[in-house]
């Protein structure tokens, strides 16, 4: 499987042409406590760059947009009762949905891992 | 993922010029803060453990809070009667029958009735400094506050601004037991009292009082002496550094307005709930700025009110939220909210049109375009905590 990274601190699993999706460990640490996670509809279409979820922190909410284009399969049931999950393991347990991707070979475009280290280095 | 603003709010507007510090920067630095612009400061907005860690301290042991932003200046006048008549023009409390050694909460009114801030009035505790009245300002509106009570005082009463001053909180149901191993007499004041001891060694100015809804003290020391008593407390295992985050969803929880948010220029102390704040004297006197609206709204009730509203599930509706009654009239905003660590949920509060501000009534808030139920409840939403002696 590979994993993949976009500047808005979102993370792509690869698996065929189904993509889990999530924030990254920067991202929830940005965040701090995270307590509610609002996830799309099974079945909904997204496109690339617009609103898939929202996450929201004690303080604000923030918009996590759909990395690729394609449709949700899944979401992680498991953030509506544990939302500190992402917190605990934001490139895990606490992963957002799984999206069927419309072009698979979009993927090829994001940062892979080494290429977003270097990224978060000039955020620093 | 959007950037999260860490603290959405007008205080933050000046972003452009060079902010200032409070003299217990380095230390927060130290600490592990994230520092944000806060209403011209840089603050800490929290430090290694987070909002909901810092947060249930407060509420379980003791926090520490820089609150040295804030404004704290001295009006002082031949006798006490002279200082609290000149500063009854501008606020609508009872400052004259306020007794040695207590504190007072108030508002400065425009001529509308309007609040231009929030202030903590204290009358000095020492005999010898009758005519002094300590006042504790929101930092956003300072310079403003300062300018508006000179311009409105009679010339044998002087506003001396006390900048070389700094200020801390410790807050939290161990903060008595906590202060009373450095100032054992701090342990005997009871809620709303002030005084001025020693603490550690270090000539302070305290009371018992907060924006908490715990027991606790707000402490007034010279700026070159408060990183020292700060370090002394943060030895206490006790205490724990808390941030504005924690300030702010502790506050909500306590029901307690956030000047530039649930209260500004354009609401009144009535429609605030803060009817309470104005001394019966000063209801049937008047003789404070907007009186007239005032007395009105008192007699004949506000067209809005202030409200406590608590989401169903578990998503947060925050500032700015439309709130709309069951048959989809638009009936108020909400002007704070976010998740209630100690609630366990979400929480808000907000202002609604006097209809439908009945505990119990339910109201859906429109929250990224869909409707979220709701309904009014009374606050605070977790109890005071106030050491009432």
């Amino acid at each position: 499987m590979t994993t993949r990274y976009t500047t808005d601190h979102e993370w792509v699993s690869l698996d065929g042409d189904v993509a889990t999706v999530g924030i990254t460990d920067y991202a929830q640490q940005q965040l701090g406590d995270v307590v509610y996670v609002e996830l799309p509809e099974v079945g909904r279409k997204v496109a690339k760059g617009g609103e898939a979820a929202v996450v929201e922190s004690v303080k604000a909410a923030s918009e996590v947009y759909a990395p690729l284009s394609g449709e949700v399969v899944e979401i992680n049931p498991a953030l509506e009762g544990a939302p500190a999950t992402v917190n605990e393991d934001a490139q895990g347990k606490g992963w957002f949905m799984k999206l069927k991707l419309d072009n698979r070979a979009d993927a090829d475009e994001l940062m892979d891992e080494a290429a977003y280290k270097e990224f978060l280095a000039t955020l620093a | 993922m959007s950037e999260p603003a860490d603290t959405a709010s007008p205080d933050n507007a000046a972003v452009s010029a060079p902010l200032a510090v409070t003299p217990l920067h380095d230390l927060h630095v130290r600490l592990g803060a994230r520092m944000v612009p806060f209403a011209g400061y840089d603050m800490p907005v929290q430090y290694r453990d987070g909002i909901l860690a810092e947060h249930n301290h407060t509420r379980t042991a003791a926090g520490l809070f820089d609150v040295s932003h804030m404004g704290q200046a001295f009006l002082t006048g031949p006798d006490h009667e002279t200082t609290a008549r000149a500063l009854e023009t501008l606020v609508p409390a009872d400052i004259v029958n306020l007794g040695h050694g207590k504190q007072r909460y108030t508002q400065l009114l425009n001529a509308e009735g309007g609040i231009l801030d929030d202030l903590m009035v204290t009358r000095s505790s020492d005999p010898d400094e009758d005519g002094v009245l300590m006042l504790i300002v929101n930092a956003a509106c300072k310079h403003q506050d300062y300018a508006h009570i000179e311009a409105h005082l009679p010339a044998n009463v002087k506003l001396m601004r006390a900048d070389h001053r700094a200020l801390i909180a410790l807050q939290g149901p161990k903060a008595a037991e906590v202060l009373a191993r450095h100032a054992p007499e701090a342990a005997a004041m009871a809620f709303m009292a002030a005084r001025s001891m020693k603490i550690a060694g270090i000539d302070a100015h305290l009371s018992r009082s907060g924006y908490t809804g715990e027991d606790g003290y707000e402490i007034s020391v010279k700026a070159n002496k408060v990183a020292s008593l700060a370090e002394t407390l943060l030895r206490e295992p006790e205490v724990k550094p808390i941030g504005l985050g924690a300030r702010d969803s502790l506050r909500l929880e306590a029901g307690l307005c956030l000047y530039g948010h649930d209260i500004d220029t354009t609401t009144s102390p009535i429609e605030a709930g803060l009817t309470w704040s104005i001394q019966k004297r000063r209801r049937v006197e008047g003789g404070f700025p907007g009186d007239a609206r005032i007395k009105d709204e008192l007699a004949n009730g506000p067209s809005r009110v202030r409200v406590g509203l608590v989401p169903e599930g578990r998503a947060p509706a925050r500032e700015g939220t439309e709130i709309r009654a069951t048959d989809g009239r638009v009936i108020g905003t909400i002007t704070s909210g976010g998740f209630g660590p100690t609630v366990g949920g979400p929480i808000a509060m907000g202002y609604v049109s006097r209809g439908s501000a009945d505990v119990g009534t339910p109201v859906a808030l429109m929250v990224r375009g869909k409707e979220l139920a709701a309904k009014v409840t009374a606050m605070p939403f977790a109890p005071h905590r106030y050491h009432k002696g």
